[in-house]
């Protein structure tokens, strides 16, 4: 938590002091590129536990119905919000 | 729709590699992915940082960003009853328990292990994985259906961390804000509701 805010902080204020310079049009495909490194271990934290990998048919349908509703809901929870308190309003976002 | 092919193939990778056993050791280790983790973080605080409406934001954008957690957490909890209702296995607390775990996959997968015993942890970690995978590979299509709150809603408590990087691709710098925010309440929620629900019955 306290360095996931640190992380965040620090870069906030080198990014306020660099906010001139051309090197900010690279930094979101450099996120790009630290994106595809992390979902590649989560592809590795899955892969090397032996129970998720053992029970992965049966179990994992169970877990992708909920996982997709739960998901769905939340989509469409976003989009009333979105129209009722965010879209109109939408200049000063 | 590019990008989501490319990072379903990069975790296909992976996963495969790792059940191959063709991996050393060191990158098995979670610190590894905790460090990439962090230096991601600061580049997304760079890219706030060097962005021009984003401190203006925080201001401007007032009381209604309380409204987005309370659209999360009441969507997914009636979605996971209705989940309940087609699964006949699974009882609507243990749906319930599974679906407050909004993607923070380790925590909640641990404690509803501890309440509810190794399989419906499991089926926490499993969901709360794909919540997250989701949201990293279908942002895109997400924000163009369900506008620029819905990878927010979707991401769940990683909208502060994991998720934050595609919220800020896809929803734009000026919605940081929000996922910080929203990610911060749904993070702190998460034990609450998971002992909450699997406590019950």
């Amino acid at each position: 938590m306290i360095q996931i805010l640190l992380s965040i902080i620090s870069g906030v204020a080198v990014g306020y002091a660099v906010r001139r310079s051309a090197f900010t049009k690279y930094v979101s495909r450099v996120i790009q590129i630290i994106i595809l490194l992390l979902l590649f271990f989560l592809g590795v934290s899955v892969g090397s536990n032996k129970e998720v990998v053992n029970n992965f048919g049966t179990i994992g349908l169970d877990a992708f119905v909920i996982a997709a509703l739960a998901t769905l809901g939340s989509l469409i929870g976003a989009r009333m919000v979105y129209k009722l308190f965010f879209e109109r309003k939408k200049n000063d976002v | 729709m590019k990008d989501s092919l490319l990072y379903l193939a990069i975790f296909t990778i992976g996963l495969v590699l790792a059940l191959w056993g063709v991996l050393p050791d060191v990158l098995l280790s979670a610190s590894i992915s905790k460090w990439i983790l962090y230096g991601l973080l600061f580049f997304v605080g760079i890219q706030i940082g060097s962005s021009k409406g984003a401190f203006w934001a925080i201001r401007s954008i007032g009381r209604r960003i309380v409204w987005v957690p309370v659209a999360t957490t009441l969507g997914t909890f009636a979605a996971a009853a209705i989940a309940s209702l087609i699964l006949p296995l699974r009882s609507l607390t243990d749906c319930l328990s599974v679906g407050a775990g909004f993607a923070y996959y380790s925590l909640s997968s641990i404690l509803i292990s501890g309440y509810r015993g190794a399989e419906l942890g499991t089926i926490a970690l499993l969901a709360n994985i794909f919540r997250e995978f989701m949201v990293l590979v279908f942002a895109p299509w997400m924000v163009k259906h369900f506008g620029p709150l819905s990878p927010i809603c979707a991401g769940g408590a990683t909208t502060m961390d994991t998720t934050l990087p595609v919220i800020t691709r896809y929803s734009g710098t000026d919605y940081v804000v929000v996922a910080l925010f929203h990610g911060m309440i749904i993070d702190f929620s998460v034990p609450l509701w998971v002992s909450f629900f699997a406590g019950l019955g």
